[in-house]
């Protein structure tokens, strides 16, 4: 679920016809002072977190002049609060409270609907006023074909005493909070305190709404940089990885850093699963052998070998890992020697020193750990594949042997180096990287095994030599699954001729980065 | 019997010609699946896999007559109006299979099939197979890996997991028993038939004798069923295994939730109020065949 701060959620509530206090988001001190100076005190600020409960720790302070609020600005504008620096505040006219409610709409998924929940007592400790007075709380769920139109809000709250104009306020509030969630996708859409000012106007104090992880891609106007669930802002690596997700709908990849440095004096792994459950279970016995995990990694629901390639090459840009632990449920249903292939490319091309067990159970498994052997002589470092029949507690018992044998190498990330085409190649794109192929190697081939090993047919021979089969748009568009067939074969029996790039925007940089940083 | 696939079960692929509908109506037909006619919309006259294929879900009933099920392989974003257009066109059983569905379009989905009286599996599922008969989605990869690894008997198996599903079978398999039925309910947290509905199935079924059931932190799926168990809704042994022990609980973010939910979704919640209903835990993955030996034993089963 993707989080909205406040003043993001507000937007939205704003937008949908929901009052909010006049307000406006300060990044400086000195934008905080202007902002009061035009909204005119007494003004609350308030910092930009995901968290609960942030007037406790003090984050929500008021002020009585322009002066006064600069200088609780200053006090407040780069604190820690958890794991985020306070980068914003927002900075609203104050209000003055007759009523503190609480309205929040959520998904029921025993009755696959959304449902209201309202509370007619509101404000801090709500879960407590929750419990203490379930007589003050009504669950209502919508329909998503009628939808929640003002008259259903207003027979709802006549129950619970409301009255005159107040009702009619409060049920044309529900009523567009429940637009609101249903228009952009929300997991969650809360107001706590909806406020009854005063002067009788009915107004949304604060907000939580999350967002939908798989309808971000609808709402580009939210500028949500990762469409996931974090409890801190998403480091660097994580970022490159979630390009590489957003960009491909083949399969998933899930890439999630514990530490963004991980001591090389500690039992630190890469660790690359497969599949919700197979990925827990396996995370669960490398931890129990003694293992820390760098990272938490998924790639599943039949992933390219291009997209398994990448994965790797993100796990293995943290420095400081003593070994490379790939695992699932043992038995998957997806081609497994898709994510053998990713792997040894990626394992060759940074010619890996520590030790790597890769458990790839399932459809293919054989064929999965024979690419496995057979690359294997060109990487440094000791390679195992096991399969259905291995347990994770097994494979992890291997890891710790191998790293042990090896003589418990670090990992040191090694450059990008860019892949510069000869002269005359012959390069057809594909749906997320290019095949380079120099036909003056080719030349000199016998074994001619490329087109062969490509069983999609992507591949024919002109005059002995490899050329596209289909027409070039057909391959850009996915024909060529990336499935680095014939650049392995190639590699292995032909002329090295066959290159395929497969760009990872930002991590050249990110691990020069890294590099100077070890210098 | 098995549940919610035979193979009389008359099967429709939406999504036919594309990389995943293509691979795995190879897996659907090799295994015995009775796989009748394809959709893809601007592809009708072609043939997949000695399957017709159609323009339309209308035009398929049309020309090849009654169809019980169909399996989705669309991308995500196109789910939700296959899904309706089956729905529409009268078809009862619906399988989405891809990962990444908006929750909101799952919303829909479900007030429609609610509607016209259909009934769904996932989103993100890998399908439901009943040994030697059928296999509906994605299991087992390849028809001679799905006949390798599943034997044919009288445990049921319901998972959250794709990737357990197969591997608490093929173990319980590999370990000398048989499976009626087994079914990815789907991974995402709104799905079209959670464990509670495939356990009804199961209890129903007169040839499942014993479940066996992968649950995940999160939802109330398996509470649910440990109130099934408590009411004699359920009379036939069930030995769950909850997954995500070491998972820490995540901060809430949602007081609605929580006001709603209360303690529920836990793993601490799931395994007690499972054990106290009387079902049997298993500790671990590698631990289900054990105990399944054992509940079998226990109620006489062999």
């Amino acid at each position: 679920m993707a989080r909205l701060y406040e003043y993001q959620g507000k937007k939205i509530l704003k937008l949908s016809g929901i009052k909010i206090p006049e307000g406006d988001v300060a990044n400086t001190p000195k934008q905080a002072k202007e902002i009061t100076e035009r909204l005119g005190p007494p003004v609350v600020l308030k910092i930009q977190v995901w968290s609960k409960g942030r007037a406790e720790i003090g984050g929500v302070k008021f002020a009585n002049s322009p002066e006064e609020a600069e200088q609780i600005a200053s006090a407040l504008l780069g604190i820690k609060v958890k794991n985020f620096i306070v980068e914003k505040l927002l900075v609203e006219k104050k209000a003055d409270i007759d009523r503190e409610l609480f309205a929040g709409i959520i998904i029921d998924d025993y009755h696959k609907k959304p449902m209201l929940v309202f509370s007619s007592i509101g404000g801090t400790g709500i879960e407590e006023i929750a419990r203490e007075h379930p007589e003050a709380i009504l669950t209502q769920h919508i329909d998503v074909l009628e939808g929640f139109p003002e008259y259903r809000a207003r027979k709802l709250l006549t129950k619970m005493g409301f009255k005159g104009k107040i009702l009619v306020k409060l049920s044309s509030t529900l009523s567009k909070l429940y637009k609101a969630f249903r228009e952009y996708d929300a997991r969650s859409a809360e107001i706590n305190p909806l406020v009854i000012t005063v002067d009788g106007e009915v107004v949304a104090l604060d907000c939580h709404i999350t967002i939908d992880d798989y309808a971000v891609y609808r709402h580009s106007d939210l500028g949500i940089e990762i469409a996931r669930e974090f409890d801190r802002p998403p480091t660097e690596l994580e970022k490159i990885a979630y390009k590489v997700e957003e960009k491909d709908y083949r399969g998933t990849f899930y890439f999630f850093q514990m530490t963004e440095k991980p001591d090389p004096a500690e039992n630190y792994i890469g660790f690359h699963g497969a599949g919700g459950g197979g990925s827990m279970m396996s995370m669960d016995a490398v931890l129990k052998r003694g293992f820390k995990i760098a990272n938490f990694t998924d790639t599943s629901g039949n992933p390219p070998a291009s997209k398994v390639y990448r994965a790797a090459k993100i796990i293995l840009s943290q420095p400081g890992i003593v070994g490379y632990f790939a695992s699932g449920s043992g038995v998957a249903s997806q081609e497994q020697f898709n994510s053998a292939r990713g792997l040894v490319k990626a394992f060759m091309e940074d010619q890996i020193e520590i030790p790597a067990v890769l458990r790839l159970g399932g459809n293919y498994e054989e064929k999965a750990i024979e690419i496995l052997e057979t690359f294997s002589k060109f990487i440094p470092a000791k390679i195992e594949g096991y399969g259905r029949d291995d347990s994770p507690e097994f494979c992890a018992d291997r890891l710790a042997e191998l790293i042990k044998e090896g003589g418990r190498k670090v990992h040191r990330v090694k450059p990008i180096e860019e892949y510069k085409p000869p002269k005359g190649v012959y390069s057809f794109n594909t749906l997320t990287g290019k095949v380079f192929i120099d036909h003056s190697a080719c030349a000199k081939c016998e074994r001619k095994v490329c087109v062969d090993a490509c069983s999609y047919g992507v591949l024919k021979f002109e005059n002995g030599r490899p050329v596209l089969a289909i027409a070039e748009e057909d391959a850009g568009k996915g024909k060529c699954t990336e499935c680095l067939a014939c650049e392995l074969a190639c590699f292995l029996e032909g002329k090295k001729a066959i290159h395929i790039e497969l760009p990872i925007p930002g991590l050249k940089e990110y691990r020069e980065k890294i590099l100077k940083e070890g210098e | 019997m098995a549940i919610l696939i035979n193979e009389k079960t008359r099967v429709l692929v939406q999504g036919i010609t594309g990389r995943e509908g293509r691979a795995r109506t190879k897996l659907m037909k090799g295994y015995g699946t009775n796989v009748v006619a394809g959709v893809t919309p601007g592809k009708g006259g072609q043939e997949v896999e000695g399957v017709p294929v159609f323009d339309s879900v209308y035009e398929a009933l049309e020309k090849v007559g009654e169809i019980n099920a169909s399996a989705i392989f669309v991308p995500a974003p196109l789910v939700k109006s296959a899904a309706l257009e089956a729905i529409d066109a009268g078809i009862k059983l619906l399988l989405l299979v891809p990962d990444r569905v908006p929750i909101h379009d799952v919303l829909e989905i479900a007030a429609h099939a609610e509607r016209r009286g259909a009934k769904f599996i996932g989103p993100n599922t890998l399908g439901v197979l009943s040994p030697g008969r059928a296999v509906l989605g994605m299991i087992g990869g390849r028809p001679e890996t799905a006949k390798q690894w599943f034997n044919k008997g009288d445990i049921g198996v319901s998972s959250r997991s794709g990737g357990i599903t197969s591997a608490i079978s093929y173990y319980i398999s590999r370990a000398g028993f048989g499976l009626s039925t087994i079914v990815h309910v789907g991974g995402d947290a709104v799905v079209g038939l959670p464990h509670p509905d495939i356990m009804k199935l199961f209890q129903q079924d007169p040839e499942t004798k014993m479940m066996v059931m992968f649950g995940e932190i999160g939802t109330t799926q398996e509470e649910r069923v440990a109130e099934m168990i408590e009411k004699g809704e359920i009379t036939k042994p069930v030995v769950a295994f909850i997954g995500g022990k070491a998972a820490k609980e995540g901060t809430r973010f949602s007081h609605a939730g929580a006001i709603v939910e209360g303690g529920r979704g836990s793993y601490a919640s799931k395994v007690e109020k499972l054990k106290k209903a009387g079902a049997y835990i298993a500790e671990s993955l590698m631990d289900i065949p054990k105990v399944v030996a054992e509940v079998r034993k226990k109620h006489g089963l062999d």
